[in-house]
């Protein structure tokens, strides 16, 4: 029996519309209103942003295999989102410097997270969470519970707004066509790209092959924590506010994106795209959700069922009787 | 001099050895900065709150030695928890809570059942449907107690608070049984099989282990150590609170890889997880009483265990060097 094949990618997309489309039917739904639908669809997307780029870093981790996988994404996006906030204070000009310095802090963060795994052999999943525990101590040490700072108007005007009045497009969305652009150049156009799929499928083989296992490691977890600040400066540019709690509910979705986007957990195989299709049908489950004013615990009963069954249509891994 | 010797790594040859070195630290720190410690009611008031997360953690490990995670466990406990304390009620009768103490470990068997059918026989991978089932089961347990209330009656919450049967803590009695229950399960053949799963599946179901069945039943074991382990929080705390599993999860998992498991299965036992389980513990212990600067202990306790889990890593390097 041959099974129908469809891409993951394309199957979150396909789920993500239906999804979409059948939520118009919903009593407080779009209906037949086309500028509301529109309008739904483009919040959808633009929240959809910031869970992507987050899901970026966990995206290069994950297929880089070994297990790879980062749990220190959510306290780095707080404490990049804290950085900027108090960095920026409503200043224009210092925006790029808060963005260098939070990239730089994201890397370093993430190259810690590479030299405990690479060098010292901790399994990522717990040399991470350790890494979670010291960011999220640092945030507590650094800010005493409150921040006292300001996003630029640049940045909102830049993040949150559309380019023009005419486009409606919240420039949000725009970065990340680009961003996604990119990754797919990083991914399939690069060296590092071909590494990292190499060091994902066999470690050994791809050590064999000349590829520099420790350097690619290290790299990849460095770029994880730099993409994972640039993350936390997108969303902080979009929300205009931070808390202490900002970046944690982008953790676990971020490896659900990644997931749902048909990237192996175990590495070797994924795209970047899948990761994007994922983050979309996961932010539209969520507010879909929301709008249903559900109870809480519903919310997460539903949450949990969609994901289940999306693992089990195309996470599965390959039989042992081969 | 033997040869394999020098292949396979200090930790792999004695995994609980490290965690030995570290509980033992961690207790002689704890020992300067709380000198009542071993003190009969000071011991069993910290062993009491330790014992949830050692309960948690023996079955985390069993799942890891299995070669799989279950990040699930804090919204089994959170279940058991809620329903305890729904349903039992700060006025229930002892009768009441036997039965619902049974039902708790139906809870967790159930739970188990559902988390190792999709990994076992649906073959999803560990970490996501564990986490996808996670929201299935705080959801559950928010549904069942939406606000913190109920409890359970005051003299059976004290049952485990202050019983000292010979002067010794209950939990020592609770963490003898399970060890001997461990040594016995890990000379049988489940106990090869276990270690024959999680080092490596498919020569384990070439070698005709049945690797299914093996990794069914190390979620079912985690779901049921959950359950026992939301009874103990339940009769710690005499209340409920759906939110009481969540953070668990992860100081479990911890807790098994401090006590010197590898989370990629097949290397490690039950002991060293318990002693993990406890360092955590006590390392808690120590900040609370080292007055240090409230702002300043979150940092310092992560940074400890980060150290904690870097340091068996660090001699190794060092050993590599010297050769």
């Amino acid at each position: 029996m041959r099974r129908i094949s469809i891409s993951p990618p394309v199957a979150a997309l396909i789920l993500a519309v239906v999804l979409f489309l059948l939520s118009g039917l919903l009593p407080n739904g779009f209906g037949s209103d086309l500028d509301v639908a529109r309008a739904q669809a483009l919040n959808i997307l633009r929240l959809a942003v910031f869970l992507g780029v987050i899901a970026a870093g966990q995206t290069l981790v994950i297929i880089s295999g070994g297990e790879g996988i980062d749990l220190s994404a959510g306290s780095v996006v707080t404490l990049t989102a804290i950085l900027t906030y108090i960095i920026v204070n409503g200043v224009d000009a210092r925006v790029l410097p808060a963005l260098f310095v939070v990239l730089v802090v994201g890397a370093l963060i993430g190259f810690i997270n590479g030299a405990g795994i690479t060098f010292l052999k901790i399994s990522p999943f717990v040399m991470t969470l350790g890494m979670a525990g010291v960011v999220t101590g640092a945030i507590i040490v650094i800010t005493h519970g409150s921040v006292t700072g300001k996003v630029a108007p640049i940045m909102t005007r830049l993040i949150a707004r559309p380019l023009s009045p005419d486009l409606q497009i919240p420039n949000a969305i725009i970065i990340w066509l680009f961003f996604g652009i990119l990754m797919w150049l990083l991914l399939e156009r690069t060296a590092f790209g071909r590494n990292l799929f190499a060091i994902g499928v066999n470690r050994i083989t791809a050590k064999l092959s000349g590829v520099n296992v420790t350097g690619m490691n290290l790299l990849t977890y460095a770029l994880a924590g730099a993409l994972a600040g640039f993350g936390g400066f997108l969303l902080v540019g979009n929300t205009g506010v931070v808390h202490l709690q900002l970046g944690q509910p982008f953790l676990f979705p971020s490896i659900a994106a990644v997931a749902v986007g048909g990237t192996l957990l175990s590495g070797g195989k994924g795209s970047y795209w899948g990761t994007m299709a994922g983050a979309i049908t996961l932010t539209l489950i969520t507010s879909l959700l929301t709008t249903m004013q559900m109870p809480e615990s519903v919310r997460q009963m539903v949450l949990g069922g969609t994901l289940l069954i999306l693992i089990s249509i195309y996470g599965r891994q390959r039989a042992l009787r081969q | 001099m033997n040869p394999s010797r020098w292949q396979t790594p200090s930790a792999a040859r004695q995994p609980a050895l490290f965690a030995l070195v570290l509980l033992i630290l961690a207790i002689a720190i704890n020992l300067i900065v709380q000198p009542n410690m071993f003190a009969r009611d000071t011991l069993n008031s910290n062993m009491r709150v330790f014992l949830p997360i050692i309960l948690m953690a023996v079955g985390q490990a069993i799942v890891i030695l299995g070669g799989g995670i279950d990040i699930s466990v804090g919204g089994i406990v959170s279940i058991v928890n809620t329903v305890l304390a729904t349903q039992v009620g700060l006025e229930g009768s002892p009768a009441d809570m036997w039965r619902y103490l049974f039902i708790s470990l139906l809870i967790g068997f159930l739970a188990g059942a559902i988390n190792g059918f999709f990994i076992a026989f649906l073959r999803l991978q560990p970490i996501i449907t564990t986490y996808a089932t996670s929201f299935l089961y705080a959801g559950l347990a928010l549904y069942v107690l939406p606000n913190p209330g109920g409890g359970i009656p005051g003299e059976i919450a004290a049952l485990y608070r202050s019983s000292t049967p010979m002067n010794l803590p209950l939990a020592f009695y609770v963490i003898a049984i399970l060890l001997l229950i461990w040594f016995y399960l890990r000379s049988t053949r489940y106990g090869n099989f276990l270690y024959a799963v999680g080092g490596k599946a498919d020569a384990a179901y070439e070698t005709a282990v049945p690797v299914t069945w093996v990794q069914f039943s190390t979620y079912i074991i985690s779901g049921l150590m959950a359950a026992l382990s939301g009874i103990a929080i339940t009769m710690l705390s005499g209340s409920g609170n759906a939110d009481i599993g969540g953070p668990m999860t992860l100081n479990s998992i911890t807790a098994v890889v401090i006590g010197g498991n590898a989370l990629s299965g097949g290397v490690g036992g039950v002991a060293g997880p318990v002693m993990g389980a406890i360092t955590l513990g006590v390392i808690q212990n120590i900040i609370s009483f080292a007055d240090i600067d409230t702002w300043w202990e979150t940092f310092v306790r992560a940074v400890i265990i980060v150290v904690a889990l870097a340091a068996p890593g660090i001699v190794s390097l060092f050993r590599r060097r010297h050769q």
